[in-house]
């Protein structure tokens, strides 16, 4: 008995192997319509079984080399390509590779439910070890799938990073003479540069005396982004401007007064109105409202 | 990483102020050709007239050597400003911000190094001063060197 | 010190508008020339009536640490001879540079071109 066990297992693979040669039409049939691939294929199921089959094939071929837990094992690179595509456009809609890898363990049902057809007793010595060897090898195919969605995912989050850096800092001119940056996120070196060269092109450009930097969105202000605070306001002075650091939240106050960073001679206002309505104040420029019939009379 | 700029180091004498405004011109127009922007062509051309400074007032003369560099991912540029003056008694001193024998406002090599990526002073009291900076053409610096 | 470098004046005009004095600082600066200027401002002030001083670096296309003292030191020595000095147009660049070099000239009055500078000179002096 023992013997024979050793022989399902030792074969196993080959059986695994050819039955996925042989069933590759109907595997890929059914794989055509899992959630992996239907989402992926969206315009045309044709492509899907094609893909469905190249999938099938390179698992026959991993499982014909017997190495079946071997992410590099020979046929799975074949496919990585195309893996690495597919969990790719997956990750742009929003999945993680989590599920993703959640989508991959969903084909092993009906290969399973397939294979198991291919046996006259299911509860066979042999049966069985076929079973667990395609079970092992599509555990494989989960792990390359994984592996090329963080790939894909690291590459994503590189671009995003650069997008980011990328986005113009929008200066908006609020007054005459009075421009504003509204900053959003995280302040790091490369990011504060670029807001400080465009606010004080800005000022150039719009003549402006006075500069809002509103940090309304930004989530945390250490001892680093202060720093970058003061350089830029120190530098839009030397131009001949007044900077205003606006949008400073109470929590953000404690939290600045918790560090003990001291913002030396940085003007402060709690709101960017408060920031224009100083602005406009030092310009000699009221507001005021016009009450109704006031004019008139 | 092969010294690939090594055979275009442009070398400069500095023995007087018109030297050093020499030295900033030859700067500034490698820098430009380099691909720097405008705000890095002004650091690099401020540190270089800086220390070239240093090089004539302490070190009583010397040279600069402006060397291109490129490693594959990004174009540099080096400068060096040697001298055999009397060399940095005590460097840690020297590179203190308001630290100052020559006076002037002492932010010339602490100044200097804020402007460039690297930055090593070499000096021996009695052998002279060689000061290097460095500075690489900033891209979308990339957080992890080496990934795809 | 300064030698004459062709194409390039030795020494840096000083023009009088009534009872101001219009310095403007064109490309590059040899130490010498900048020394001069000192000298020259400091005894325009001192022999003829000046109320104020604009020094004008909209052509500057780098301050380092020894111009920025000079041009500080110009504004002191004028202010000691009751005459204000307002820098004019600093280039965005030259701004950032001398911030990074830790240069922020706390005690020089700024103003974005020739004109602000007047403007600011003729409000608090009269």
């Amino acid at each position: 008995m023992r013997v024979s066990e050793q022989d399902a297992a030792a074969s196993a693979p080959r059986v695994v192997s050819s039955f996925l040669e042989q069933r590759r039409e109907q595997i890929a049939q059914r794989w055509a319509d899992a959630p992996l691939f239907r989402s992926v294929f969206t315009v045309s199921r044709d492509e899907a079984v094609e893909a469905c089959k190249a999938v099938v094939d390179a698992l026959s071929e991993a499982a014909v080399s017997g190495r079946l837990e071997d992410i590099k094992a020979p046929g799975l690179d074949a496919v990585r390509d195309q893996l690495g595509r597919m969990s790719a456009t997956l990750a742009r809609t929003g999945s993680t590779p989590a599920q993703i890898a959640d989508e991959v363990a969903g084909l092993r049902a009906s290969a399973v439910e397939l294979l198991r057809e291919e046996f006259a007793d299911p509860s066979a010595a042999q049966a069985q070890e076929a079973v667990l060897a395609l079970t092992l090898l599509l555990g494989t195919l989960r792990l390359v799938v994984m592996e090329t969605a963080l790939d894909a995912n690291a590459e994503l989050i590189e671009r995003q990073r650069q997008q980011l850096l990328e986005v113009a800092t929008p200066v908006i001119k609020l007054w005459e003479g009075t421009v504003a940056v509204p900053l959003i996120g995280t302040l790091d070196s490369a990011r504060s540069q670029v807001v400080m060269e465009s606010l004080l092109e800005a000022i150039v450009d719009q003549r402006a005396r006075y500069a809002i930097l509103d940090i309304t969105g930004v989530p945390t202000v250490d001892s680093l982004v202060a720093q970058h605070l003061m350089k830029t306001v120190a530098a839009a002075r030397l131009m001949g401007a007044e900077c205003i650091v606006s949008g400073i939240r109470p929590a953000i106050a404690q939290t600045i007064v918790q560090l003990g960073i001291d913002l030396g001679s940085v003007l402060t206002r709690a709101s960017l109105s408060d920031a224009l309505a100083y602005a406009l104040g030092k310009q000699g420029i009221e507001v005021s409202r016009s009450d109704a019939g006031a004019s008139a009379r | 990483m092969q010294p690939s700029g090594q055979a275009s180091a442009t070398s400069l004498p500095i023995g007087s102020d018109a030297d050093l405004a020499w030295v900033r011109q030859q700067v500034r127009q490698c820098a430009a050709q380099l691909g720097f922007g405008l705000v890095q062509q002004t650091k690099l051309v401020t540190a270089a007239s800086e220390l070239a400074r240093n090089t004539l007032v302490h070190g009583g003369g010397g040279r600069a050597e402006i060397t291109p560099l490129d490693n594959g991912r990004s174009r540099g540029l080096r400068m060096c400003f040697i001298d055999n003056g009397p060399g940095i008694r005590d460097l840690e001193l020297a590179m203190t911000d308001g630290y100052t024998t020559g006076g002037g406002l002492g932010l010339g090599l602490s100044g200097a190094k804020r402007l460039v990526h690297e930055f090593s002073v070499d000096t021996e009291p009695g052998r002279g001063t060689t000061v290097t900076a460095v500075a690489w053409v900033a891209q979308v610096p990339a957080s992890r060197p080496g990934v795809e | 010190m300064n030698q004459p470098v062709p194409g390039q004046p030795a020494q840096i005009p000083v023009l009088a508008l009534g009872d101001v004095l219009l310095v403007s600082l064109q490309g590059e600066l040899h130490d010498g020339m900048a020394e001069q200027l000192q000298h020259d401002i400091t005894s325009r002030i001192a022999t003829h009536r000046v109320k104020g001083v604009v020094l004008d670096i909209s052509g500057v296309d780098m301050v380092d640490s020894f111009l920025g003292r000079v041009l500080a030191e110009i504004a002191s020595t004028a202010s000691l001879l009751a005459a204000r000095t307002v820098l004019a147009g600093m280039r965005p660049a030259v701004a950032i540079t001398l911030v990074e070099l830790g240069l922020t000239l706390p005690g020089l009055v700024t103003a974005l071109d020739v004109d602000r500078a007047m403007e600011l000179l003729s409000q608090r002096g009269s």
